[in-house]
């Protein structure tokens, strides 16, 4: 084969080699990345392996090879539960239940008036 | 065309035929207009899903095709300086591959079957990766105007409706943007060489020219077009559009140099659009049909690959284990 690469001209590659299909897969594996001490674990992506030793390899590969990493998690896809899409209107009234949150309790005006009152 | 929006005309037909149902489409549209990302388990029309895999799986075969040109030059890098950045540079091209595989098989398409489409020639990458490396300058012009090139496309194409493919894209063009670096750091040390370094950067320039036209693939006037998939965030933004943006950012940083490209139409005019000779459209036909200088290489060298680590997967493959979907 025409090739300006040295190491391609000495595999001397044909060009109509049939290729046999290959079926199988490797394991799907979700990939948590922790980037500092401290913070929270967060997916990052998916990696193909064939166990789990070979997912944190991959992982590293793809996932940590710049910045800061301070460890990987790989979990198989197969083991990760969730709720389904459809549900999601279940957390629809969640923002509304402003009364857990602090910025709902307001007591000043009702302090300034107290004391206005009782200066009478 | 990194991966390309274009439609062909059969696709584009069927896209306007194909009966969804209204409730769905409509809800599904309105959270794309709200500006909102659609995940994996959503519902999504027929034609979304498939106009995306055909996307984001041309995206992930020009990433792992796209490494083989430079991976040639890793053993004749010039220095140990630049052979370290061109080997991290060509393991990022391949994860990028594997973030795109992982985002087109949430749609439903396993990694096997794209690999299997990319060696029976029925996936496509793009172009660009049909033709050769001849010199140092050509990586040089690689790491600099090709991924230029694609930096431009991807940018745009990370405000995208599909949630996987967005954030897979963020983190390639975070890693790209060291790329263009460098290869900008390759090109200026060239082009303020020696005759010898000036002269094979020219020749480069020449030779690529061309093909990075080319690289946003047909004039919008010539392209099939689907409203659908601009309303539906697949496509956002006009190959004349892209082309136009990459120009502007990257011809004055050629010319600075004082290299020239070989075109003497290329020029901005008054209202701030680039023009230029028309590249020759029967020639990226002829390419994309498999007539490229080295289209039949990085096949066969794919296949290559393929075969030989063939026994390792099969040693490492534990045949009670079923394939899973990936989740996001």
């Amino acid at each position: 084969m025409e090739t300006l690469d040295p190491r391609i001209k000495r595999l001397s590659l044909k060009p109509s080699t049939e290729v046999e299909k290959t079926n199988s897969h490797l394991i799907t594996y979700e990939v948590f990345h922790q980037e500092k001490r401290g913070k929270h674990v967060t997916h990052v992506g998916v990696v193909h392996a064939s166990n789990p030793e070979m997912a944190l390899l991959m992982a590293k590969e793809v996932f940590g090879r710049r910045g800061k990493t301070t460890n990987l998690w790989v979990v198989k896809t197969s083991d990760v539960y969730t709720f389904s899409s459809e549900d999601e209107d279940m957390f629809e009234t969640t923002p509304e239940k402003t009364f857990r949150d602090p910025a709902y309790y307001k007591v000043r005006d009702r302090i300034e008036k107290f004391q206005n009152k009782s200066k009478v | 065309m990194y991966g390309s929006t274009n439609l062909s005309e059969e696709d584009a037909k069927r896209m306007n035929s194909t009966v969804e149902d209204p409730e769905k489409l409509e809800a599904f549209e309105s959270r794309i207009a709200r500006g909102e990302k659609i995940e994996p388990q959503d519902w999504m029309p027929v034609e979304y899903r498939k106009q995306l895999i055909r996307m984001i799986e041309q995206h992930a075969h020009s990433e792992i095709v796209g490494a083989l040109p430079e991976g040639t030059w890793i053993t004749r890098a010039p220095n140990f300086r630049r052979k370290l950045a061109l080997i991290a540079k060509v393991q990022d091209e391949i994860g990028h591959g594997q973030l795109l595989y992982s985002a087109a098989e949430t749609l439903g398409k396993t990694r096997e079957e794209m690999l299997n489409d990319l060696l029976n020639g029925k996936s496509k990458y793009s172009n660009v990766f049909n033709y050769p490396a001849k010199t140092w300058a050509d990586i040089a012009v690689i790491g600099f105007l090709v991924d230029g090139a694609a930096i431009v496309n991807q940018v745009i194409n990370s405000k995208g409706s599909y949630g996987p493919y967005c954030r897979a894209l963020e983190r390639i063009c975070y890693e790209e943007s060291f790329h263009l670096k460098q290869g900008h750091d390759n090109v200026v040390y060239l082009a303020t060489g020696t005759k010898h370094q000036r002269a094979i950067l020219q020749d480069a320039i020449n030779r690529w020219y061309v093909p990075l036209l080319h690289f946003f693939g047909p004039p919008d006037k010539m392209s099939a077009h689907s409203e659908k998939l601009m309303k539906w965030k697949v496509k956002l933004a006009s190959n004349d559009d892209m082309r136009n943006q990459f120009l502007d950012q990257y011809v004055p940083k050629i010319w600075e140099l004082d290299i020239t490209f070989p075109d003497p139409n290329l020029k901005k005019n008054n209202d701030g659009i680039w023009e230029f000779s028309d590249p020759d459209w029967n020639e990226f036909k002829r390419v994309i049909n498999g007539g490229g200088p080295c289209n039949a290489e990085r096949i066969a060298v794919r296949k290559f690959a393929e075969e030989a680590g063939r026994w390792v997967r099969q040693a490492l493959m534990n045949p009670t284990e079923k394939y899973v979907v990936p989740l996001a």
